[in-house]
């Protein structure tokens, strides 16, 4: 199935879902309104003609101050038709709030878990939303751009300083 | 409970605290703590067991201990500088890990068309015998865990044939940096070709006896067969890939599907677990597949070498590192390129701006990490010495877990 198909699909089940397209990234990608991400989700998941069957991979980014928004991007692929698929989400960078996939893809549990962690996006309705890689007690979220180390964790010193400064 | 774990002023509970509180437990239930230092983990995995009796009532993992923040790095390394992380991620199969990466960068830069064949047979010849290495680590460890020591030292000795055949083509036992954005670190050394030949003709033997010795043991069925059965649509659900999915029975392997480099133009096939000694995905199925795809491997060895020596043989002029780019700048995009690791499917997610040497955002989606992820499902009513056998047949690698 074509990229266009899958987008006029989406299209025609739930309007104003599609913001825009990225037709240079590989898989091609459908940017997607914040609120409709779940529901595009589970709509390609069940749909017979999409059949999304697995999550490959999902990613949290910070775009930094100067675009000023944070992106999750979704890689869905169809295992019986071999077909890729890309979606992105814009979030405020002030708040990065966005639904949990997990209850679709339980892949989406753990991916999710640490886009929180390593860039501090919070997902709606998620199980079990804690750290995964970091310690519980770190301060920050160390993929943001704006991220600086915290000097000390549990007396061990963290930030390194070259020895002229 | 131990006093530390339940002392929740103790340094532990702060920075790893427990999912379940005494409060959430039942009468007869327990918490156990296992590891981070324990050899059935394979590393630096803790588990805490919620117990009823021997039976396991939930697992719940805790990751991190072996975190090296690679995504981090990544965003502050240019391209080739990068690749010797990548070796460190899953570093039994270093080769495998650079070649993705490499591959996606070559992508991105378009040039991937362009690599000379005897590259591609060079790097598909060094990754297959690392996925041995690999497979070789994952059974060997795999019967050491229940029980069967003998097998684990045979397969060690033999992994080591391999890791100085590669010691040999690039420096380094187990951390490469063979294969370079656009080409090779060298090209083989003189005479390895026939070392390599030579080498699959020893293995060939030495794999027929682990046969006997492990797979086809009463013991090792006996403790393996109809225990963690995972079947193929949760395994697809939860992003597993790898001898786990093909274990579940499903013929899914990416050299395939994708067909990248020269895979197409080799001859092999992709063994499926069938529920041969019980279920279909079982931890002696996949196991199995593990034990197939050597033989496989040495298929495709087989037709490299032949390849190697004949139509793409070693010319004086040729030289591995003509077509490596002084500069690496990606045009700005995003990009997400996966390729078949032993472990399954090792994916990297690009985002390059086209501005700097470096990509913005490059986020490694592991196939430990995923199939990890299904441990608590898979291993839920089984008995506690169980869920070593269904922790080893996922052939986990605790730094590609953490990154």
């Amino acid at each position: 199935m074509l990229f266009e198909e899958i987008k006029s699909l989406v299209q025609n089940e739930l309007a104003g879902a599609i913001i825009d397209e990225d037709q240079d990234a590989t898989p091609k990608a459908l940017i997607i309104s914040n609120q409709f991400i779940h529901r595009v989700c589970d709509f390609l998941h069940a749909n017979e003609k999409t059949y999304f069957d697995s999550l490959s991979c999902l990613t949290g980014l910070d775009n930094g101050e100067e675009k000023n928004s944070i992106e999750v991007v979704y890689n869905l692929y169809s295992i019986p038709y071999d077909y890729h698929l890309m979606l992105k989400v814009e979030l405020s960078r002030q708040n990065p709030e966005v639904d949990s996939v997990s209850d679709i893809w339980k892949a989406a549990d753990w991916h999710e878990r640490e886009a929180y962690d390593l860039v501090g996006i919070h997902f709606k309705n998620h199980p079990d939303l804690r750290r995964i890689l970091l310690p519980n007690d770190w301060e920050g979220h160390p993929l943001r751009k704006d991220y600086v180390e915290q000097e000390k964790y549990h007396d061990v010193i963290v930030k390194w300083k070259s020895e002229n400064e | 409970m131990s006093s530390q774990l339940s002392n929740s002023n103790s340094p532990l509970h702060k920075s790893e605290p427990l999912k379940y509180k005494e409060s959430d437990l039942k009468t007869e239930e327990m918490i156990i703590n296992l590891g981070p230092q324990h050899p059935s983990t394979h590393g630096v995995l803790r588990l805490e067991v919620v117990t009823n009796g021997e039976i396991v009532v939930d697992v719940v993992p805790h990751m991190g201990y072996l975190h090296r923040c690679f995504e981090k790095h990544a965003e502050s390394l240019s391209f080739n500088q990068t690749i010797p992380y990548t070796d460190r991620m899953d570093y039994v199969a270093a080769m495998n890990n650079e070649w993705a990466f490499v591959m996606g960068v070559e992508r991105m830069l378009g040039i991937d068309e362009a690599i000379p064949k005897r590259i591609e047979y060079i790097r598909v010849l060094v990754a297959e015998l690392n996925r041995i290495a690999s497979h070789f680590i994952a059974i060997g460890t795999y019967g050491m865990d229940i029980g069967a020591f003998t097998p684990f030292l045979w397969m060690m000795r033999d992994r080591e044939h391999i890791l100085r055949m590669l010691e040999w083509a690039s420096g380094a036992r187990m951390l490469y940096n063979y294969i370079w954005v656009g080409g090779l670190f060298y090209d083989l050394p003189i005479g390895f070709e026939e070392r390599a030949k030579e080498f699959v003709n020893y293995l060939k033997p030495k794999l027929k006896d682990s046969e006997t010795l492990l797979i086809n043991n009463k013991i090792f069925i006996e403790r393996t067969a109809n225990i963690g059965v995972l079947p193929a649509d949760l395994a697809i659900n939860y992003g597993i890939n790898g001898p786990m999915l093909r274990g579940s029975g499903l013929k899914y392997d990416l050299r395939k599907v994708d067909g990248y480099s020269v895979y197409p133009e080799i001859d092999f096939d992709v063994p499926v677990g069938t529920g041969k000694m019980g279920t279909v995905g079982d931890c002696w199925d996949r196991n199995w597949v593990r034990y197939q795809e050597c033989w496989e491997s040495i298929r495709i060895i087989e037709q490299c070498v032949e390849q190697l020596l004949g139509e793409h043989k070693r010319t004086k002029d040729f030289d591995p590192r003509a077509m490596v780019p002084k500069k690496i700048r990606p045009k700005a995009q995003d990009y997400y390129v996966r390729a078949e690791n032993p472990k399954g499917e090792l994916g990297f997610f690009f985002r390059t701006d086209g501005r700097a040497d470096q990509p913005l955002r490059c986020k490694a989606k592991s196939p430990s990490l995923s199939n990890l992820s299904v441990i608590a499902e898979i291993s839920k009513g089984c008995m506690l010495a169980d869920l070593f056998a269904i922790l080893g047949s996922m052939d986990l690698n605790m730094g590609e877990v953490d990154r």
